[in-house]
């Protein structure tokens, strides 16, 4: 049958009249997040394996056990997590997968950054606007249900194979918690306790920075342990297009059929999936 | 009570609708169309209708009625967290409802403080946090704000509590810190909604005990609100009632309780402890008959309690200072005696009330007696009237006239 619409057709000729318009900008994108994934991961391959496991050890000891850190305590529940740090990454750093795992989690760090730099300032909108949350609410709605590999389309067409368009791709997908969550959060703020602050003489600002986001934080927390999981999983569809790390032993291991390789790297993105999930819960609790 | 106190806030024909076509819900509330009717034609509610009083300076002014009255949105009115659809609200000398949003975030700050039925406190936030907070959005000083939020919670009996989280206090203790951070801005106006609705009823009688103690030292004026017709009684100097968002009447909480301006008012006062509002002012019958000492002998004695029959009659003086009572046994005697004076035969040994005395008072001094108490004033001693042991039983026990006279009369053959 012939297609009555070819809506595929306008999408590409929209996509190519901002590829083209804006050259500029793409290539300015570019180069930041280039330049700041390859900067992060000279720094952390710079600095001694064993150092960088001990401090994330220490830092998920201390996320689970707070204060109490050097009490039986605070012993008692941050032990086993700290305990698989250490093991988890020492397995990886064993494998042979150190710099691959530093490469991920550089580019989950930077997707998940800008994702919140643009997802919390979107979500404050979308709670504190009923059309700016009728607009975005299906707008995060088809980002979620779009496949993945839809966006990977795009992102080399602005921005050719590598990291960046793994980054623009997983900021696409990983994006919508940050919106949905922090919108939720402000959304659920106590309406008793907002009336307090307007009746106090509160400003819009001072409601939001002193009252809203601060209630809100457990739940914005939570969306972000979600942003930086959807991050971790959309490593190995990043790799598709270039990006480098754990992702790309996998997709070398799907390509050449090697289980012991698809094993090893898919293993040490779990081993990533639960240090990070791990960390960031225990400090959405507190 | 005196009313040549100044007015703090005068409300004038304040109007609040909820709904989008206000204007025209307005027009036809203007007209005269019921509250219904404007539902129907526009799906406006109407929230205030036309509400207007005057607060004055110093006072505790309660408004009181059900849910659903209005009452909550009219104190929001005046802060203006709900915004009027038409009339004033005229703050000292200025119009709040005119006020640009500048101002009226001034006007919250410093010089209006409400005090919340869910407390509405900050949960991430200690105790001292909390009382400070008003000052903080004003811009103060952390020292500063610190020292005054101290100073509050003090004064609300929490000292102590300071560094503890809201979660960790109970209900009437977080209501303590509610109106301790409203105290804390040091504002002249206090609003109140529902302020103890929320807490158990001992604790509730506790804080109107506080709040009352509190007002003594600080002398807010302090607009109240409440469903309940004891708390209004016990804590407002006037009492303001609502219905469908009308007030119904405003007055003192016996004016209420005597002359209720509507069926509903009376249904309110119908189920409250009366014995300690009523007044023997209230009560007594004025412009008595009375004998007056140096004019009435006994001849014009006998002849006046003849002529109203009784056996019994208050006797004053030339400045109509109350003596004491003469009974007509009495007086007969002297009459046979050629006596000409009731002087000899007064019985000074009565019990006599001042008029702001109420009925719980009273009802401990007619025990034993068999006549009514005379009421004067008290800083002359001047004859009043007299209120009668009927009209008091009939006030503590609400018994209808006839079953406390056939009461009397079976305590009387005992």
């Amino acid at each position: 049958m012939d297609k009555l619409i070819d809506l595929g057709k306008y999408i590409e000729q929209g996509i190519n009249v901002l590829e083209e318009s804006l050259s500029g900008l793409w290539g300015a994108i570019d180069d930041v997040i280039s330049w700041t994934v390859e900067f992060l991961n000279d720094t952390f391959l710079a600095i001694p394996f064993i150092v960088i496991i001990a401090l994330v050890t220490f830092g998920a000891y201390y996320a689970n056990a707070g204060k109490k850190a050097f009490k039986k305590e605070g012993i008692k529940k941050g032990v086993s997590l700290a305990l698989f740090v250490v093991l988890g990454l020492l397995l990886i750093w064993a494998m042979g997968y150190w710099k691959e795992a530093i490469q991920t989690t550089t580019l989950v760090i930077v997707a998940t950054i800008i994702a919140l730099l643009f997802g919390i300032p979107l979500g404050i909108w979308a709670a504190r606007s009923n059309t700016a949350n009728a607009i975005i609410r299906p707008i995060l709605d088809l980002m979620q249900t779009m496949p993945a590999f839809v966006y990977l389309i795009p992102a080399i067409f602005f921005f050719s194979v590598g990291n960046t368009p793994g980054v623009i791709a997983t900021v696409i997908f990983s994006l919508p918690p940050a919106v949905r969550l922090t919108s939720l959060g402000i959304r659920n703020v106590p309406e008793d306790v907002i009336e307090a602050g307007h009746a106090f003489g509160a400003t819009d600002k001072q409601i939001l920075f002193k009252i809203q986001l601060p209630l809100a934080k457990t739940t914005i927390l939570a969306g972000i342990n979600q942003v930086i999981l959807l991050a971790l999983s959309m490593v190995v569809i990043a790799s598709m297009v270039g990006a480098k790390g754990l992702g790309a032993i996998v997709y070398q291991g799907i390509q050449q059929n090697d289980i012991a390789k698809g094993f090893e790297s898919g293993l040490g993105i779990v081993v990533l999936a639960i240090i990070l999930d791990r960390i960031t819960q225990a400090v959405a609790k507190k | 009570m005196s009313d040549n106190r100044k007015t703090k806030i005068k409300v004038e024909d304040l109007t609040l609708i909820f709904g989008k076509r206000k204007q025209e819900a307005l027009k036809m509330l203007e007209q005269g169309v019921s509250k219904e009717e404007i539902l129907k034609k526009t799906k406006c509610t109407v929230g205030v209708n036309r509400a207007s009083f005057e607060i004055k300076e110093g006072e505790v002014f309660v408004i009181m009625g059900l849910s659903g009255s209005g009452k909550s949105t009219l104190i929001r009115c005046l802060n203006r967290l709900n915004e009027p659809t038409a009339g004033k609200v005229i703050f000292d000398d200025h119009d709040i409802t005119r006020e640009t949003n500048k101002e009226l975030l001034e006007t919250r700050r410093t010089e209006m403080s409400m005090v919340f039925q869910k407390f509405g406190l900050l949960p991430h936030r200690t105790i001292l946090e909390n009382a400070g907070f008003g000052l903080e959005l004003r811009g103060e000083e952390k020292a500063a704000r610190d020292e005054r939020a101290k100073t509050a919670l003090e004064t609300v009996g929490l000292k102590g509590y300071e560094a503890q989280y809201p979660a960790e206090l109970s209900g009437g203790m977080q209501q303590r810190v509610g109106l301790a951070r409203a105290l804390a801005n040091d504002p002249e106006v206090l609003l109140m909604d529902e302020a103890f609705s929320a807490l158990d009823p001992l604790i509730k009688s506790d804080m109107q005990d506080e709040l009352l103690e509190i007002q003594d030292k600080l002398h807010k004026t302090i607009v109240f609100i409440t469903h309940d017709l004891d708390e209004a009684i016990k804590i407002g100097d006037r009492i303001a009632i609502m219905k469908d968002g009308v007030v119904e009447q405003i007055g003192t909480a016996e004016d209420i309780l005597t002359n209720p301006a509507s069926e509903y008012v009376e249904a309110f006062v119908e189920k409250v402890d009366r014995k300690t509002i009523i007044t023997a002012e209230t009560l007594m019958f004025k412009k008595h008959t009375a004998l007056e000492v140096h004019k009435d002998g006994p001849k014009g004695a006998v002849r006046k309690m003849r002529s109203i029959a009784v056996d019994q009659l208050p006797v004053v003086d030339e400045h109509k200072k109350f003596l004491g009572h003469v009974w007509l046994q009495d007086v007969l005697e002297l009459e046979k005696e050629q006596g000409k004076s009731l002087e000899k035969v007064i019985n000074t040994n009565v019990p006599s009330v001042y008029k702001h005395y109420t009925v719980e008072e009273m009802l401990p001094l007619i025990t034993g007696i068999r006549h009514p108490l005379a009421v004067i004033e008290e800083e002359t001693g001047k004859f009043l009237g007299l209120v009668t042991q009927t009209s008091l039983i009939i006030e503590a026990t609400r018994f209808e006239k006839k079953e406390v006279i056939k009461l009397k009369e079976q305590a009387n053959e005992l």
